[in-house]
C-alpha cells in the first residue's frame, strides 16, 4: 500500500513513530497528484516545493516533539474560496485568475500552527454556486469513480482529491451541500459543521449566512481529525459561536445503542431515486439493528426550502460579489469607456454564466418593491424550517436522509438546465437554512458502481452524536469503496 | 423666516464622524490627514473573505448623542448594508442602519439670537462607516482612491422638516456642533469633513400643504448651508411664482458659484436594495448600559449657558459665546472654582484678551496662564486694588511666565493708589492746569468730566483708582 492510500488517523500514528516522514507522505501524495490529475483535473494549484519546505518543517517540529496536533505533517487540499496568504485564490473565477491574497484564513493560520502541509487548491464552481463543479472557469473537475461523471459541487475538486488519493483530507465549504453533494457523489465522508462552529474569516463569501467550511475525509475518524483542528470561536468572525469545544475524534463511539433516529417521508419522495432511497434505509436498518431506535418524522416545510434556500442565498451573493468591480484587484476589462462602463464590462467578462445568473436573482429579490415578496417570505420561511428542526430534535437525536437524489449524473448532462441543477440540492439545503450540522456518508453503489451518500443530520453543535452514527455506520457497512484509477 | 410670502420648510441630515481610536469595523486607526493608503487593511479595503467586526465604542458614542438628543434608544437593532457602486467604496456596500435606527423620536431645543428657544424633532440617528476619497493628479490620467477614511465611523442624525428657513438651520447645526464637542464623540472639523450635511428644502403659502422638497448634497461647511438654503428657497419661490412646479430631485450646492445644480431627479433614484448585513449580529444594547451612557452625560451647551446666565448673570450672548468654545468654557468654570468671585469681570477677560491669542492658534494649556492665577488676577481688579490697565500688564506677564502676581504688582509698582490725600494733590494740580475744562462743565459740557478724570490717571500714571479720582474731583469743582 502507498502512503496516500492510508488514512490520516494511520498516517498521524505512523509520523509520531517515526515510522515515515511528512516529506515522504507528501511526495507520496503530490506523486499521486501527478500520475492521476490530468483524469481527475481536482487541483488549481500544486507547488511541490512549497509543500515539501512545509513538510520538512512538519518533521522538525515532529522530532522536536512539540507537534501538538494530531495532524502535523499531514498533507491537505484546500478549496480555492478559502484565502492563502501568498497562494492564488481564484474561486475558480476568470475575476480572480491572477489573485494573491495578503491574509490567511483563519483556518489556514490554525492548519500553519498544525504543522500541516498545503498539497494545493481545490477545483470548485465558480464561487461556490454549482452543483458539478462544471461551472469552474479554468476546468471541469471528473469524478474518479467514473470520468465521464462530474465529482457534484460546489466543491468537486476536494471530494475528488480525497476520493483518489490526491489529498489525504481536504477542506471545502457548504452553502446549501457543497461539501455533502459532492462527498456523497465520490463516496466519501463530508461534514458540514454547525453554522459558527468554524470561523468564515478568509473564506470567500457566497451567502454569507449560510457559508460554512467544512471537512472531506476517507472515513469518519479523518474528518473528525480535521474538524477538531479548524472549529473554534474566532474574534475576527462577528457569527462564529463563543464557546467551547471538545475534540470529535477522542470523542468517537460506535456505541449507538438507543440513539433515536427520525426518518423525514418528506425526503425520500419526489425526485429521489428508488435506488438512493433503498440503500439509505437499509442503512438506517443496520443501525437499528446495532441498538438505534428509529421513528418517521415530518418536516413539512421541507417543499418550500429550495425556494427559501435560492432566494436568501442569490441575494446575499448580489451583494457579496459586488465588490468585483475592477477597481482594486482581479480583472478588470480593456479599453473601458469611463467608470459605468469598466463595471459593466468587466462584471459581464469577468463572471461566468451562473455566477451572473445568481447576481441578477439576488438583485431582483432585494429590488424595491420585491423585497418583502421575496426576501421577507424567504426569511419569514426559515424561521419556519428552522422551528420544525427544533420540533424534531424534541424527540430525536439524529435525522437521516439521502444527500442527493441520485448518483453522480454525467458531465454536460444538466449545465443547460439550472433547474434540474438545483434540484440536486433538494435534500442538502435545508440543513444550511437551519444553521445545523450534517454529514454525508457512502451507503452504496449503484450498478455501475457510482457511489450513493446518506445525510445524517443533528442538533447544533451536536457533531459528536452524527459523527458516532456515521462512525457506527462505516463500521457495520465495512469501509467504503476506493475508486480505481 | 418668511420669503415673498412663502414659509421656507428646512430637514437636515448631518453626518458626523466619530473620534474612536479604531475604525467601526478593524482595527485601523481613526485619524486624519496620514499617507494615502497607510491606514488600511484587508478588512476596510474589503478583500474577499474578510469581515467586519463591530466597534463597541462607536455604538456607546452614537447612545450618547441619542440621549443629547432626547432620543428613545433602539438598544436592540441590527445593521443593514446598503448597496451601491463606487470606486472610493471598496466592499460596493456600506454597512449602516436601515429600518431600526440606533436612536430615534428625539428632539433638540435651540436658542435662537433673540433668546426664544425653537424645537426640532429628531428623526433618528444611526451608525455607519465613510467611504474612501477620490483624488485626481495631474501626473495621472484617471483617478486615485485614498482608503485611509473607509471605515471611519459615522453617525447620521436625522432631523425633522421643522426648521423653517437658514436661521434656524444654522442655530440647528452649531446646537449639533456643540454638543458633540461637549459629549466629545467627534472632533467636528469641518476643514476635514468631520461633519457634512445634506440639505432638504421645500417652500409653501402658510396654511397649505408642504411643498415638494429638494436634497442639496455637498455642503460642506455651515456657511454654505445657509447660502444653500437661501438660493434653494428662492430658486423653488421663483418657480413657482412663474407659475410651474417643483420637481422632487437631488441637487448640488456649488458653493463656489453659489448655485445649486440637479444631479437627479425622483424616476432615476437609486435603489440601494438594503437588506440586514449577514455578517454581524444584532446589537443588544444591555439597558444598564443605555442607563449609564445617560448618567454619565456631561452637562450639555444649553444647560451651561442658561446656567451662566442664571448663577452668573452673564448675558445670554457672553453665556453662548463662552460655551461655544469647551476650552473657554472649561477655563471659565476652573476659575471659578479656583475662588473667582466676578464671573462678569471674567468672562470679559476670557471673550477679550484670552479669545485674543486663543484665535491666534495659541491654546489656554500652552500658557502659563493657570486658573488660580487668573482668579485672583480677576479679584485684584475687581476690588480696585489694581487698575484694568495695570491688570493688562500683570495678565501679559503670567501668560508668558510662570510669575507670583503680587511681586509683579510690587516691582512694578502697579498698585491703585485709593490714598484720597495722594489723590486729592493730583486733582489739585490738574484742575489748576485744565480751567477751561472746569468752566466748560460748569457751563454744562458734563463730556469735560470725562475728559479731567483721564487727565488725572494719566498724571498718576494710571495707578489713580479712577471711581474715586472721579468722586474728588466732582466734589473739588461744586467746591
Amino acid at each position: 500500500m502507498k502512503l496516500y492510500e492510508y488514512s490520516a488517523y494511520e498516517l498521524s500514528e505512523m509520523l509520531r513513530a517515526k515510522k515515515i516522514s511528512s516529506r515522504e507522505l507528501t511526495e507520496s501524495v503530490l506523486d499521486r497528484v501527478d500520475e492521476v490529475d490530468g483524469k481527475v483535473s481536482a487541483y488549481l494549484y500544486t507547488d511541490r516545493e512549497m509543500s515539501l519546505k512545509a513538510a520538512d518543517e512538519a518533521d522538525r517540529l515532529i522530532a522536536s516533539g512539540k507537534a501538538a496536533s494530531r495532524l502535523a505533517g499531514i498533507p491537505i487540499g484546500i478549496k480555492d474560496n478559502i484565502s492563502t496568504k501568498g497562494i492564488p485564490t481564484t474561486c475558480a473565477s476568470k475575476m480572480l485568475e491572477n489573485y494573491v491574497p495578503v491574509f490567511n484564513a483563519t483556518v489556514m493560520d490554525k492548519l500553519a500552527a498544525a504543522g500541516c502541509v498545503i498539497s494545493g487548491k481545490l477545483n470548485m464552481d465558480e464561487f461556490a454556486m454549482g452543483s458539478s463543479t462544471e461551472n469552474s472557469y479554468f476546468k471541469t473537475t471528473r469524478n474518479p469513480f467514473d470520468t465521464d461523471c462530474v465529482p457534484g459541487g460546489s466543491s468537486g475538486g476536494s471530494a475528488a482529491a480525497v476520493a483518489c488519493g490526491e489529498a489525504v483530507v481536504a477542506l471545502g465549504s457548504d452553502t446549501g451541500g457543497s461539501i455533502r453533494q459532492p462527498a456523497s457523489l465520490c463516496g466519501v465522508v463530508g461534514l458540514k459543521p454547525t453554522y459558527g462552529s468554524v470561523s468564515r474569516y478568509g473564506l470567500v463569501a457566497f451567502a454569507s449566512s449560510l457559508d460554512q467550511i467544512g471537512v472531506f475525509g476517507r472515513c469518519v475518524r479523518d474528518a473528525a481529525l480535521l474538524q477538531d483542528e479548524i472549529q473554534g470561536s474566532d474574534p475576527m468572525d462577528a457569527t462564529s459561536a463563543r464557546r467551547s469545544y471538545n475534540s470529535l475524534y477522542d470523542g468517537l463511539c460506535g456505541d449507538i445503542s438507543g440513539l433515536k433516529i427520525g426518518i423525514p417521508s418528506e425526503y425520500f419522495g419526489l425526485g429521489i431515486k428508488p435506488e438512493v432511497s433503498e440503500a439509505v434505509m437499509k442503512s438506517v436498518k443496520e443501525l437499528e439493528n446495532r441498538g438505534a431506535k428509529v421513528t418517521k418524522i415530518s418536516l413539512p416545510s421541507t417543499e418550500y426550502a429550495l425556494s427559501a434556500y435560492y432566494i436568501i442565498a442569490c441575494a446575499e451573493a448580489s451583494s457579496n460579489l459586488a465588490r468585483f468591480d475592477g477597481v482594486k484587484y482581479g480583472y478588470r476589462a480593456k479599453d473601458c469607456d469611463g467608470l459605468i462602463d469598466m463595471y459593466e464590462k468587466t462584471r459581464s467578462e469577468g463572471f461566468g454564466r451562473e455566477v451572473k445568473r445568481r447576481i441578477m436573482l439576488g438583485t431582483f429579490v432585494l429590488s424595491s418593491g420585491y423585497f418583502d415578496a421575496y426576501y421577507k417570505k424567504a426569511k419569514l420561511l426559515q424561521k419556519r424550517i428552522q422551528q420544525e428542526f427544533d420540533d424534531a430534535f424534541k424527540s430525536v437525536d439524529v435525522i437521516i436522509t439521502p444527500t442527493s437524489p441520485s448518483e453522480a449524473f454525467r458531465i454536460g448532462e444538466r449545465v443547460s438546465d439550472p433547474l434540474a441543477m438545483y434540484a440536486a440540492d433538494i435534500c442538502t439545503v435545508t440543513v444550511n437554512i437551519a444553521g445545523l450540522p450534517a454529514v454525508s456518508v457512502p451507503c452504496g453503489y449503484s450498478a455501475s458502481g457510482l457511489p450513493y451518500g446518506m445525510q445524517i443530520i443533528g442538533r447544533k453543535f451536536d457533531e459528536q452524536t452524527i459523527l458516532n452514527a456515521a462512525f457506527a455506520h462505516e463500521n457495520a457497512f465495512g469501509g467504503f469503496a476506493k475508486p480505481k484509477i | 423666516m418668511m420669503i415673498k410670502g412663502y414659509e421656507v420648510v428646512v430637514g437636515l441630515e448631518v453626518h458626523a464622524e466619530l473620534n474612536t481610536k479604531t475604525k467601526i469595523y478593524c482595527s485601523c486607526r481613526n485619524s486624519f490627514g496620514l499617507e494615502v493608503n497607510t491606514q488600511v487593511c484587508p478588512i476596510c479595503l474589503g478583500m474577499p473573505g474578510t469581515l467586519p467586526t463591530l466597534n463597541e465604542k462607536v455604538v456607546e458614542y452614537a447612545i450618547k448623542m441619542g440621549h443629547a438628543l432626547n432620543c428613545k434608544i433602539n438598544r436592540i437593532c441590527k445593521q443593514d448594508r446598503k448597496n451601491y457602486f463606487y470606486p472610493d467604496l471598496p466592499k460596493s456596500y456600506q454597512i449602516s442602519q436601515a429600518d431600526i435606527p440606533l436612536c430615534a423620536d428625539g428632539y433638540l431645543d435651540v436658542i435662537m439670537d433673540g433668546g426664544e428657544v425653537k424645537r426640532i424633532g429628531v428623526e433618528r440617528i444611526h451608525i455607519e462607516e465613510d467611504a474612501g476619497k477620490l483624488l485626481h493628479s495631474d501626473k495621472f490620467d484617471g483617478s486615485l482612491v485614498d482608503f485611509n477614511r473607509c471605515g471611519v465611523p459615522l453617525i447620521e442624525i436625522v432631523s425633522r422638516p421643522d426648521m423653517r428657513g437658514s436661521d434656524e438651520a444654522k442655530a440647528y447645526l452649531e446646537t449639533i456642533r456643540s454638543i458633540l464637542k461637549y459629549i466629545d464623540i467627534s472632533d467636528c472639523k469641518m476643514q476635514e469633513g468631520s461633519i457634512r450635511c445634506d440639505v432638504n428644502v421645500s417652500v409653501h403659502k402658510p396654511g397649505e400643504p408642504f411643498g415638494t422638497r429638494c436634497e442639496m448634497k455637498n455642503v460642506n461647511s455651515f456657511s454654505a448651508a445657509v447660502r444653500g438654503i437661501d438660493y434653494e428657497a428662492n430658486r423653488q419661490i421663483e418657480i413657482l411664482e412663474a407659475g410651474g412646479t417643483v420637481t422632487q430631485e437631488t441637487r448640488r450646492w456649488d458653493d463656489q458659484k453659489g448655485v445649486s445644480v440637479s444631479m437627479r431627479t425622483k424616476e432615476d433614484a437609486q435603489d440601494y436594495r438594503y437588506f440586514p448585513e449577514p455578517d454581524l449580529l444584532t446589537i443588544v444594547v444591555p439597558q444598564e448600559k443605555v442607563d449609564e451612557l445617560k448618567r454619565t452625560l456631561p452637562e450639555l451647551p444649553n444647560a451651561k449657558i442658561m446656567r451662566y446666565v442664571r448663577d452668573y448673570g452673564l448675558s445670554h450672548y457672553d453665556a453662548a459665546m463662552i460655551v461655544d468654545v469647551v476650552e473657554k468654557s472649561a477655563f471659565f468654570e476652573k476659575c471659578i472654582e479656583a475662588g473667582c468671585k466676578s464671573p462678569k469681570l471674567l468672562s470679559n477677560w476670557i471673550l477679550g484678551e484670552i479669545s485674543k491669542f486663543m484665535n491666534e492658534g495659541t491654546a489656554i494649556e500652552d500658557t502659563k496662564l493657570t486658573p488660580k492665577k487668573m482668579a485672583e488676577l480677576v479679584g485684584l481688579i475687581d476690588s480696585g486694588k489694581i487698575s484694568t490697565a495695570a491688570g493688562k500688564t500683570v495678565f501679559d506677564i503670567i501668560v508668558k511666565e510662570d510669575a507670583d502676581i503680587q511681586k509683579i504688582i510690587e516691582e512694578k509698582g502697579l498698585a491703585q493708589v485709593s490714598d484720597d490725600s495722594a489723590l486729592e494733590a493730583i486733582a489739585d494740580e490738574v484742575l489748576k492746569a485744565n480751567e477751561k475744562s472746569v468752566s466748560d462743565y460748569l457751563g454744562g459740557k458734563t463730556n469735560a468730566l470725562g475728559y479731567l478724570v483721564g487727565q488725572c490717571m494719566k498724571a498718576s500714571k494710571g495707578r489713580a483708582n479712577p471711581g474715586r479720582m472721579k468722586e474728588i474731583i466732582l466734589s473739588k469743582i461744586n467746591g
